[in-house]
């Protein structure tokens, strides 16, 4: 392998043009893989157990449309940024990759402070804690896992953004941009479900 | 490669990506009113019978969007993140499956 990590013109993809790059793409997605699983256990748990809500708030009673669904379309929105960013990888366009994946970070942070906003809600308006019911439990368990991940997406891509900064787009850190981009997806992938089967189900049953 | 061919190669790559973010944007249209008719169905209180089918295919298809399209699993040379991702899926819906039907709590 060269360890040569300029671009050069006619590098089409440049998170995919060395060894290391493919591999850690390929990894990436091994991992994903193991998550799928992991999330699901989450589901799984949870459907199980949301009307277990020894006496406490049920989930018609707590969940609100309006903030599900701001919290939806910034993390969606997020998604389409990323995919901008990476365009802008592909045409070997630095700034303009760092511009969106900034918008996407942003984005990212919108929606963490929501969900901050709507377990503290819950808690002070509603006592509704982890421990209130196994429905809270696999609640906090399940959303909480969620936002964990958004928390750790958002150091990840701070971290990129901040030491790449001054170095400029090469062959070394453009793979790990674009681990990133296929991670902050999947995200939005587990959200999906998250709307869907905590958030809307638990409205209409 | 000389420079204009390194030219030619570069405009034709530029217009094939072009292309591609098009494909990118309808995908998220589409994304954001698969969402909304999902939130709406649910805010105007449909019967539940029909609601929570109708969510859970908008989701799937969503989710396939997402994978297909902004995760390039369309693109060539996937077949094995395809395995990866479809075994995931498989042992999630068996979870699923047993938490669901075959335990009482």
């Amino acid at each position: 392998m060269s360890h040569d990590h300029s671009l050069s013109p006619e590098i089409h993809d440049p998170a995919k043009a060395t060894h290391e790059g493919k591999h850690k793409y390929l990894g990436l997605w091994f991992f994903l893989g193991g998550e799928t699983v992991l999330f699901a256990s989450f589901f799984a748990t949870y459907l199980a157990l949301r009307n277990s809500t020894a006496g406490g708030p049920s989930s018609q009673e707590l969940f609100g449309l309006e903030l599900v669904f701001v919290m939806t379309i910034l993390l969606l929105t997020s998604s389409l940024t990323s995919v901008y960013a990476i365009y802008h990888m592909k045409n070997h366009d630095f700034k303009k990759m760092q511009l969106w994946f900034g918008i996407t970070a942003l984005l990212g942070l919108g929606f963490l402070g929501f969900e901050i906003y709507e377990f503290t809600h819950y808690i002070t308006d509603y006592s509704f804690t982890f421990r209130s019911s196994a429905f809270g439990s696999a609640f906090y368990t399940l959303v909480g896992f969620h936002g964990g991940h958004v928390v750790f997406g958002l150091s990840w891509l701070t971290a990129l953004m901040v030491r790449n900064a001054k170095r400029g787009l090469s062959l070394y850190n453009a793979p790990k941009y674009n681990t990133f981009a296929i991670y902050w997806h999947f995200i939005d992938v587990v959200w999906v479900f998250i709307f869907t089967v905590v958030y809307l189900m638990g409205m209409v049953s | 490669m000389t420079g204009a061919n390194i030219n030619k190669i570069n405009s034709f790559k530029k217009q094939k990506q072009k292309e591609e973010m098009k494909h990118q944007v309808i995908t998220f249209a589409l994304m954001i009113i698969f969402t909304l008719v999902a939130f709406i169905a649910v805010g105007a209180g449909m019967n539940k019978t029909y609601v929570i089918p109708l969510i859970l295919i908008l989701a799937l298809v969503q989710v396939g969007f997402q994978f297909y399209y902004f995760m390039h699993m369309k693109d060539k040379g996937h077949e094995v993140i395809s395995s990866l991702i479809y075994g995931g899926i498989w042992i999630a819906a068996v979870t699923v499956l047993t938490f669901t039907t075959i335990i009482w709590w």
